[in-house]
Formats: structure tokens, C-alpha cells, sequence
């Protein structure tokens, strides 16, 4: 005997409701797109925010986690937008090709160098024209129904999407810098952003993207928010992509729900790598699905935590065509109560011989109150292939730090050196100087912050 | 000068050094040489300070201070150095780096400037040279896939950049061939100094051929059983340990 659980509608999720029914007709979109985001909301509404019962949401109960939903940002405003541009002029990075979304809405004023080959459209614009391909591609939800339950997350993303970016790329295209694509928090009250982004990379093309955060200040301080973000990405044939995602810089009890879904075409290549730190809450949902033989893909992250934040990454890597390669790696720094999550399923369907996967998550507890949940799982059904996973969770070596700090190093520092080592191994893999520097720099600013609320400041000398 | 004072120290309830003396001048280079197990390992760990020991009495003194409530870094910048029996590998961390690291932090400590890129450099690559490192191998992760020599010499390399007033060298000849030997041999040879005191830590008298001691000192079940000059040692290689080996009768 089995009885469906109607569990009653949390206050969040009342809230969503009639921030839909508030907004859906402001909303961009022609009438197939209000029907889609009709749909979807119907989606939300029959599962509700993922909770523990929802396998793939097991360790994130964002039931429990999300008390409140914000209400929707607005379009940012003229003050706003020209305070952003000084801030970015004064970083003197103007020169590269970027792309920028503040609170979700694109930006063309803030945006900026965009080499030949590339076409980007804002989101609104091509939910109102409605081109077929596009809309069809932006709403390829199959691949985050492999999850098991229904995806609410993405379907409420899908319902009150407002902006976001398309960017297409010309076949053959080659382009050694990145195109960066900057999400900036810029309402000065708590606000939600839901965008929806796309990139559709044509056959032999070769891009790097490079998407971080951005928090405007006001007097001082950075504002809340609930961001869910969906980036939807296709390789065509022979093309690569190779994308890095900094994911730093909000306020605490700010939360970042991010969706990326990946199709590869054949002897397509795709990279991705992420950096989690200093923020709330964050859950970053992996989809790819290799759809032509010979291609190959690897992600790979890092999450530096402290306070009681939470790093949920779920990775769900599907072999549909044969002699694909794929390589998940990510690593985890969990300070104080923090939590780290991995999950990653690597399915392999009948007929995907030669494939060829390997996953690994390796967690370094610096406390005894942190905790690390790991989650791999490997669905194979071809007999033909090579799969493995692997998953550490422990503290720093102590015959390292006792040799280092006979060295002369004292603690804080002989654990800083190490730990920037277990970190910095991905990012050298990232190919590119500049984002290498830019990650490097990161992860000693989080070393160096952690360091000094271990140790108060000496003076030279002391001790001695 | 290094002076251990009635030092008795255990593990897990186990006693590992028994009521241990042992002093070691300015300048001077003392041999510790001791069948397997007799705490020479241990006695250089406590010297540096490392915690997993039980200190149950006595003193450790470098210098006429106590060492033993002193963090390992401080004991380091105090002057002390240990060269590893086995020096430990540290991935993902450039040799560069970290001897710029190691080098700059005791500077720190000591109230000293912090060098500068070049001054550093230069520094390197003359002791580099003496030990026949190259700079291919100063690039690469600290100790990560060196050999067994290789590893020796780039110990001997961080205490010629550290110039420690105190040396303690833990089995160093182990695991080398005759020509690493040579070279590390010199590299220590090299940093004799009238200021600076050497305890040398070995089964063996083929090391203190090259790095030949003032004094011997033979250790057995967790003391100093005997002492002596150079002499002592080659005595030890003819006879072999086997007068220390057993249990010594109770009083």
C-alpha cells in the first residue's frame, strides 16, 4: 500500500506562485513561449522546491535550506548601469570581448568587443521573435530529465526566465581569448534573478567562455540574492569549447542555483572548469550528453568553503555514441561547518562501446565540524569499456607539515602553501595565462583571509 | 650548542629515549650511531618538534634555551635544521617557491629584510651549484620524483640557504651511491664553521669517512651507551653493535 505524500506549500514556494501569476505577462515572449512557461510552472508547482526525498537534491533540501523566495529584480537603471560602466572602466580590461547580465537582464551598454564570427541576441529579443530553432533549443529540457524526478529547478527557470544572452558561433571560427560573460548583482535591495543563456558553437569552431560574478557595492556593502542561471550549450562537430566559471563574491545568505546543459557532437572537445568560493549557497548541476562518436569532455572544479556554507555540485554525464572520453574532477577545502557535495553519474547507454570515464572528488576537512558528502555512480550498459571513480575526504598530510614547518614555516602558512598546491594542480590545467593568474589570485585571497583569522598580527621579530 | 638533558620521551605508553645526555659544542661535528631501533630517529624528531612524542622529562636547550615549548617554524628560526632520512614530497609546489618561501620566513622571524628576487636568485644557484642541481630540477615539485640522492642533495641545498647555527643530520648516507655521498658529504663539509655544532645520525662509518666526526657517540635502548673519538666508529664497523644489543641489566 503506498500513499502520495501532499506535503503543504512552503512559504517560498507560495511566494513563487504568485510572483508567476504577478508577472507572467510582463514577461518576454511570444504566445508558444507563454505556453512553455505555463508548462513549466506547472512542472514547479506539481514537485515543489527539490527536497532529501528527491535523490539527485538528497544532500541540497532546498525546502529546508530556502525559507524565503526574493522578489524578481527589475531592470537595472540608468544610475546603475553608469556607475557599472566606471567600475568596469576603471579595471581597464575594456579591450575584451565581454558580455554582461545585471540581475539577469542583459546589458549591451556594459558589453563590448565582440570579435567577427560571434552573434549574440539578448534572450528577451528571441523569446518575442520566436525563432523556432533558437526556442527549441532553449527548451531542450531531456537531457536534465535523465535526472530521475522532474527537474523543478530548471522548470522554474524556464517560467520566469527574464533575460540572458545568445551567443552564436559561426563554424570555423577560432578564437584564442575568452569572451567573458559577467554576472553582476547590482539591485541594492535582495532581489531573485532568473536568466537563461545560450551557446551554440558551429561545426570546427574553437571559443573559450569565461563567465564570473560581479557584486556592485553599495556604501559598502553587497546585496543579497537568489540567483538560477541556466546555460544551455551546444558543440557542433569538430568544435571545442573551453569554459571557466568563477563563482565568488555575493553577500552570505546569498544563493546561486546553476544549470549548465552540454550537447557534443561528434570529435567535439569541451572543457569546463569552476571555482566556488566565498558565497552561500551554491548548487551547480552538470548535464552533457555526448551525441557523436569520438568526442571528449572534462570538467573539473574547485569549492573553497568556510562559515557555514554549502557547495553542492551534481554532475550527470551521459555516453550516448560511441568512444567518447570523459574526466570529472573535482576538489573540495571545507573550513568551519561548511558542506561540500558531489554527486556525479556517469551513465553509459547499450551501444556506447569504447567509451572510455573517469571521476574523481577529493575533499580536504580543515575542521572537525565540516562535512563532505560524495555520491558517484556508474550506470553502464555496454561491455565494452572503461569506467572508474574514485572519492577522498580527509585532512592535510601531517609528515608534509611537519617538514615544511621545519623548514621555518609556521602553520597557517605551511597549511596555505599545500592547500594552494591541491587547488592550483586544475587550474594549471586551464591553458591560458591570464585566467590562470586570475585563479591563482583567487584562491591565495581566500588562503590569505582564512590565515588572517587564524593568526592576529605579529610584529617582526617576535618570538625570536 | 645543543644540550639534551636527562630527555625521556614515549609513544603510545612505549618509552623510546630513557633519561638521554647528550652535548654537542659550537663547531663541533658528533657522530650518533646505534643498532636499528635504539631512538637515534626519534631524538632528532623531538629535537625538531615534532608532536606526536610524549615529552615525560628533561630538557632540550639550543643555545642555552629550551626548545621544548617552541613550535617547530621556531626552533627553525632559532637556528635549528634536520635534513630528513626521508625527505617528504610536496606536490604542486614549485622547489623555487618554496625555498624562497622557507628562506624569506625565517628572515621574517629573525627581523630580517626579506630578499629580493635577484639577491635570492644568485643565492640559489651558487649553493645549486656546489651540489650539482640543476635548474631544470629547481623548477620541478618540490622532491616530487627525485631520487633517492636527489632528494638528499636538495636537503642539504635548503640547509646551506637556512645557515642554521645547528644541523642534525638523520641518516643522510642512507639510500645514496658512493658519488651522491661524495657530493652531499661536501655540501655538509662545506658548511663546517666554528659557530655551527653537527649531530650526524648513521648505521654506518662510510659516511664519517668523508664527514669525519670529533666525537662518537653509540646509542642503544634509548641512551647513550658509550662515547668517544673518531676511532670509536671504526671500532664499531669491526665488532657490529652486538655488546649494546642487550637489554641493559637492572640495577
Amino acid at each position: 500500500m503506498s500513499a502520495d505524500i501532499i506535503q503543504a506549500r512552503t512559504p517560498a514556494e507560495i511566494f513563487l506562485a504568485s510572483t508567476f501569476d504577478e508577472s507572467k505577462a510582463r514577461l518576454p515572449g511570444n504566445a508558444c513561449v507563454a505556453k512553455w512557461r505555463e508548462d513549466a510552472f506547472q512542472v514547479f508547482t506539481a514537485s515543489g522546491l527539490p527536497h532529501r526525498r528527491i535523490e539527485a537534491w538528497h544532500y541540497t533540501d532546498l525546502r529546508a535550506l530556502m525559507r524565503d523566495a526574493l522578489p524578481v529584480a527589475t531592470a537595472p537603471g540608468a544610475a546603475v548601469l553608469s556607475a557599472l560602466r566606471e567600475e568596469f572602466a576603471a579595471t581597464g580590461e575594456t579591450a575584451a570581448p565581454r558580455l554582461v547580465l545585471v540581475d539577469g537582464f542583459f546589458a549591451p551598454e556594459l558589453s563590448s568587443g565582440l570579435p567577427e564570427g560571434i552573434k549574440v541576441s539578448s534572450l528577451a529579443c528571441v523569446l518575442t521573435e520566436g525563432r523556432p530553432d533558437l526556442i527549441a533549443l532553449l527548451s531542450s529540457q531531456d537531457l536534465a530529465k535523465d535526472l530521475g524526478a522532474r527537474e523543478s529547478i530548471v522548470a522554474l527557470n524556464a517560467a520566469l526566465m527574464q533575460d540572458g544572452v545568445v551567443i552564436e558561433v559561426a563554424p570555423g571560427t577560432v578564437l584564442a581569448e575568452p569572451v567573458h560573460l559577467i554576472h553582476v548583482t547590482a539591485s541594492p535591495v535582495p532581489a531573485a534573478h532568473f536568466s537563461r543563456s545560450a551557446l551554440i558553437i558551429g561545426a570546427g569552431a574553437s571559443i573559450r567562455l569565461a563567465e564570473s560574478c560581479h557584486a556592485a557595492h553599495h556604501a559598502g556593502t553587497v546585496p543579497t540574492a537568489q540567483a538560477n542561471a541556466c546555460l544551455i550549450v551546444s558543440i557542433g562537430d569538430g568544435a571545442s569549447l573551453a569554459h571557466t566559471a568563477m563563482v565568488t563574491g555575493t553577500a552570505p545568505g546569498s544563493m546561486r542555483l546553476e544549470t549548465m546543459m552540454a550537447r557534443l557532437g561528434a570529435d567535439a572537445k569541451f572543457d569546463s572548469f569552476a571555482l566556488v568560493c566565498g558565497i552561500g549557497l551554491v548548487r551547480r548541476q552538470i548535464f552533457v550528453r555526448f551525441d557523436g562518436r569520438g568526442a571528449e569532455a572534462s570538467l573539473s572544479g574547485v569549492s573553497l568553503l568556510g562559515g557555514r556554507e554549502h557547495a553542492d555540485t551534481t554532475l550527470h554525464v551521459e555516453h550516448a555514441a560511441q568512444a567518447c572520453v570523459s574526466r570529472e574532477t573535482f576538489k573540495y577545502i571545507l573550513d568551519e561547518e561548511a558542506t561540500g557535495v558531489f554527486q556525479g553519474k556517469i551513465h553509459v547507454a547499450p551501444g556506447a562501446q569504447k567509451t572510455d570515464g573517469k571521476m574523481l572528488s577529493r575533499a580536504v576537512l580543515l575542521s572537525d565540524m565540516a562535512a563532505m558528502n560524495n555520491k558517484p555512480e556508474l550506470e553502464i550498459f555496454a561491455d565494452d569499456v572503461v569506467c572508474g571513480h574514485g572519492a577522498t575526504c580527509g585532512s592535510l598530510d601531517d609528515d608534509q607539515l611537519f617538514y615544511l614547518q621545519t623548514r621555518g614555516l609556521p602553520l597557517p602558512e605551511a597549511e596555505a602553501l599545500l592547500l594552494e598546491a591541491f587547488a592550483g594542480e586544475l587550474i594549471d590545467g586551464l591553458g591560458h595565462d591570464g585566467l590562470i593568474n586570475a585563479f591563482r589570485c583567487e584562491v591565495r585571497a581566500w588562503l590569505a583571509a582564512r590565515h588572517k583569522a587564524l593568526v592576529p598580527p605579529v610584529t617582526a621579530g617576535a618570538n625570536v | 650548542m645543543l644540550e639534551v638533558k636527562n630527555l625521556s620521551v614515549s609513544i603510545n605508553g612505549r618509552k623510546i629515549l630513557d633519561d638521554l645526555d647528550l652535548t654537542v659544542r659550537d663547531g663541533e661535528v658528533a657522530a650518533l650511531m646505534g643498532p636499528n631501533g635504539s631512538g637515534k630517529s626519534t631524538l632528532s624528531h623531538v629535537i625538531a618538534g615534532r608532536k606526536d612524542y610524549m615529552v615525560e622529562s628533561g630538557d632540550i636547550l639550543l643555545n642555552g634555551e629550551s626548545l621544548l615549548d617552541l613550535e617547530p617554524d621556531v626552533r627553525a628560526a632559532k637556528g635549528l635544521f634536520l635534513a630528513f632520512q626521508y625527505p617528504i614530497e610536496i606536490p604542486g609546489v614549485a622547489t623555487l617557491t618554496f625555498l624562497k618561501a622557507t628562506v624569506n620566513a625565517q628572515r621574517k622571524r629573525r627581523g630580517q629584510e626579506e630578499l629580493s628576487t635577484p639577491d635570492f636568485m644568485k643565492r640559489v644557484k651558487a649553493a645549486a651549484n656546489k651540489l650539482k642541481i640543476s635548474q631544470e630540477m629547481l623548477k620541478r615539485a618540490l622532491n616530487v620524483g627525485f631520487s633517492g640522492g636527489e632528494k638528499k642533495r636538495m636537503d642539504i641545498l635548503q640547509m646551506a640557504l637556512l645557515e642554521p647555527s645547528f644541523a642534525i643530520l638523520d641518516e643522510t648516507d642512507s639510500g645514496l651511491d658512493i658519488d651522491a655521498l661524495r657530493v652531499v658529504a661536501g655540501g655538509v663539509n662545506a658548511l663546517r664553521a666554528p659557530g655551527r655544532g653537527f649531530l650526524v645520525i648513521t648505521h654506518y662509518q662510510r659516511l664519517l669517512d668523508y664527514v669525519v666526526p670529533d666525537t662518537v657517540h653509540v646509542m642503544a635502548h634509548g641512551r647513550i651507551m658509550r662515547s668517544g673519538g673518531k676511532e670509536l666508529a671504526v671500532e664499531l664497523e669491526k665488532s657490529g653493535y652486538r655488546d649494546y644489543n642487550a637489554e641493559p641489566a637492572v640495577a
